[in-house]
């Protein structure tokens, strides 16, 4: 018997239950009636309101992702330079709330801004939710751990003697800082930036939560879409869902396109050094 | 101005940390409130202190919340023990592949984990709602929710063992298994002899990976399940919902998450910092 055979199972199950679920999102995008037609695409893709949401969404996201890196930046360079026993435990201590159930986490935030923050303040009829800067303050919280740690990886495998070199050949720290540091954690910032960018495009729990439904993102209308669908009478019609999720997985593909190149273009100047 | 310097690194990370822990220890905290009103307890106002009680603690399995967390238990034990088991036959299957089939299934491997999460949910549900349709024609019982889930969790689990156990299998050599055979063991005796208990700590920490995977999931739960809900779906519909959620959810994941995590890695720092005494010690020899 070989070997190999030991992965067939597998094969199998990925074909059944990742492949083919997959293709749904096509059929139903491009299905009308039983037979292809770009139709019922183009119908969604041609509403302003979808697009206008994307947009949103894209600046939300963008802004997190800018929000979790000038935050998280400090913690990861403060603990890669820390004994590592010290670093070890203090970044447990960061890490640890990110495994707690984030539904439970982000219904602490709305019970904190609807009702805590306005009774201490003793705002009558005012709460802090259903703002666009609320709903990013509870997206940065909920990604900052998925920034911090591969910016950590990254920072604390910098070889500390590249550092004292920096400094003996003149460099000042800062300039140590901006020139040998920020450039060798730059794999780190690509992966911390494609961790947070793309899920909090597609994060509709927080908006739902937080933003009251003023602040829907796009993860919402797809989430919307597929309900409503699932919700009719009648038989269900994804196709509204389906194009939206089409372009979703454009958007990731263009991402991570991005991203690696990024990457790419750094670890061969890395290896121009 | 050095020390001055130094203290403020502390404070940063001292503010970071109590902004992680806010939500939580918020949530603790008015866990011991008095939520009663009259005969009724609503959980919507947790922003009003009314008086010290452990009454949301004896009623917290009363009702949804239990059969809820039961159910998310169930579903995260059994669907990791599936994926274990079909993610380490795999690994050991993908690693005897010859080059090019085994980069081209790793990378698809990947796919499910670069998948939003969001559009692995709605993929589930169309594929189920597509295999329900059929067997309502024939009349045939439905797919029931826990078979969804279950199948759902397997299938974004199995990846992640995949990817813990393969380092493993690269590290050991393969002569380890054509040794166990010319010593006699029938294929299956290499496998479960030697090759298993070889890369054990790989398949150790892939079931982890799937068990947390499992008990987080939210998204991929609440677009699958239709009757039933998991504890992080029963918690959003309680969330939006009038009634609120019972704030001592928080302190039960909590303290026994926090007690695992704080022992499990304060063995791996303590060992840590006896490398590095040790490490001294050579240094100062040398």
């Amino acid at each position: 018997m070989k070997r190999k055979v030991f992965a067939y199972p597998y094969i199998v199950w990925m074909v059944l239950f990742i492949a083919v679920p997959m293709l749904f999102i096509f059929y139903y995008a491009f299905n009308v009636d039983g037979s292809f037609s770009f139709s019922k695409f183009w119908a969604t893709l041609s509403d302003p309101e979808k697009w206008r949401v994307l947009w949103v969404s894209i600046e939300i996201a963008f802004g997190t992702t800018v929000f979790c890196l000038l935050l998280g930046y400090p913690v990861a360079y403060i603990l890669s330079n820390m004994r590592r026993s010290v670093a070890g435990f203090i970044s447990v201590l960061f890490f640890v709330p990110m495994w707690m159930n984030f539904v439970l986490r982000t219904y602490a935030w709305q019970a904190i801004l609807e009702y805590a923050i306005p009774n201490l303040l003793g705002w009558a009829d005012k709460t802090l939710t259903g703002s666009v800067g609320s709903v990013m303050m509870v997206l940065v919280y909920n990604f900052i751990p998925f920034m911090v740690m591969p910016l950590y990886n990254s920072l604390s495998k910098i070889d500390k003697s590249l550092i004292e070199a920096s400094g003996d050949l003149g460099a000042n720290k800062r300039m140590t800082f901006f020139k040998v540091v920020l450039p060798l954690s730059v794999p780190g910032i690509v992966s911390g930036i494609t961790m947070v960018f793309i899920p909090a495009i597609t994060a509709f729990t927080v908006p739902a939560l937080i933003g009251n439904g003023n602040y829907n993102l796009y993860g919402n209308e797809i989430e919307m879409a597929f309900k409503q669908a699932a919700g009719s009478s009648g038989a269900a019609d994804y196709s509204v869902g389906s194009t939206l999720s089409i372009i979703l997985l454009l958007c990731v593909f263009i991402s991570t396109a991005i991203m690696n190149r990024f990457d790419k273009d750094h670890e061969e100047g890395g290896n121009l050094l | 101005m050095k020390r001055l310097k130094g203290s403020f690194k502390y404070v940063y990370l001292a503010l970071m940390l109590v902004f992680l822990y806010l939500p939580i220890l918020y949530l603790i905290v008015f866990s011991f409130n008095d939520f009663s009103s009259g005969r009724r307890t609503s959980y919507a106002n947790l922003g009003l202190w009314k008086g010290f009680t452990l009454a949301n603690y004896s009623n917290l399995f009363s009702g949804e919340a239990g059969s809820a967390l039961l159910l998310t238990i169930e579903i995260a034990i059994i669907s990791s023990i599936v994926a274990t088991v079909i993610g380490t036959a795999a690994a050991i299957g993908i690693n005897a592949m010859r080059k090019r089939t085994r980069s081209l299934i790793l990378n698809i491997s990947q796919l499910p984990m670069v998948n939003p999460d969001l559009v692995t949910g709605i993929t589930f549900m169309m594929l189920f709602a597509f295999v329900n349709g059929i067997l309502a024609k024939s009349g045939i019982a439905r797919v029931s929710d826990i078979v969804k889930l279950l199948i759902a969790h397997i299938s974004f689990s199995i990846p992640y063992v995949i990817f813990s156990v393969m380092p493993r299998l690269k590290q050991s050599s393969s002569m380890l298994y054509e040794a166990a055979l010319d010593l006699g063991c029938s294929p299956m005796q290499a496998m479960w002899r030697v090759v298993i208990p070889d890369i054990m700590p790989g398949i150790t920490s892939g079931f982890i990976m799937a068990l947390t995977m499992s008990l987080d999931d939210f998204v991929v739960s609440y677009f699958v399940s239709d009757l039933r809900s998991t504890l992080s779906v029963y918690i959003y519909s309680a969330a939006r919902g009038a009634k609120g959620v019972n704030p001592a959810l928080a302190t039960i994941i909590f303290i026994p998450l926090v007690t695992l995590l704080l022992i499990v890695n304060l063995r791996r720092i303590s060992k840590e910092r006896e490398d590095e005494i040790q490490n001294k010690k050579v240094k100062m020899k040398g």
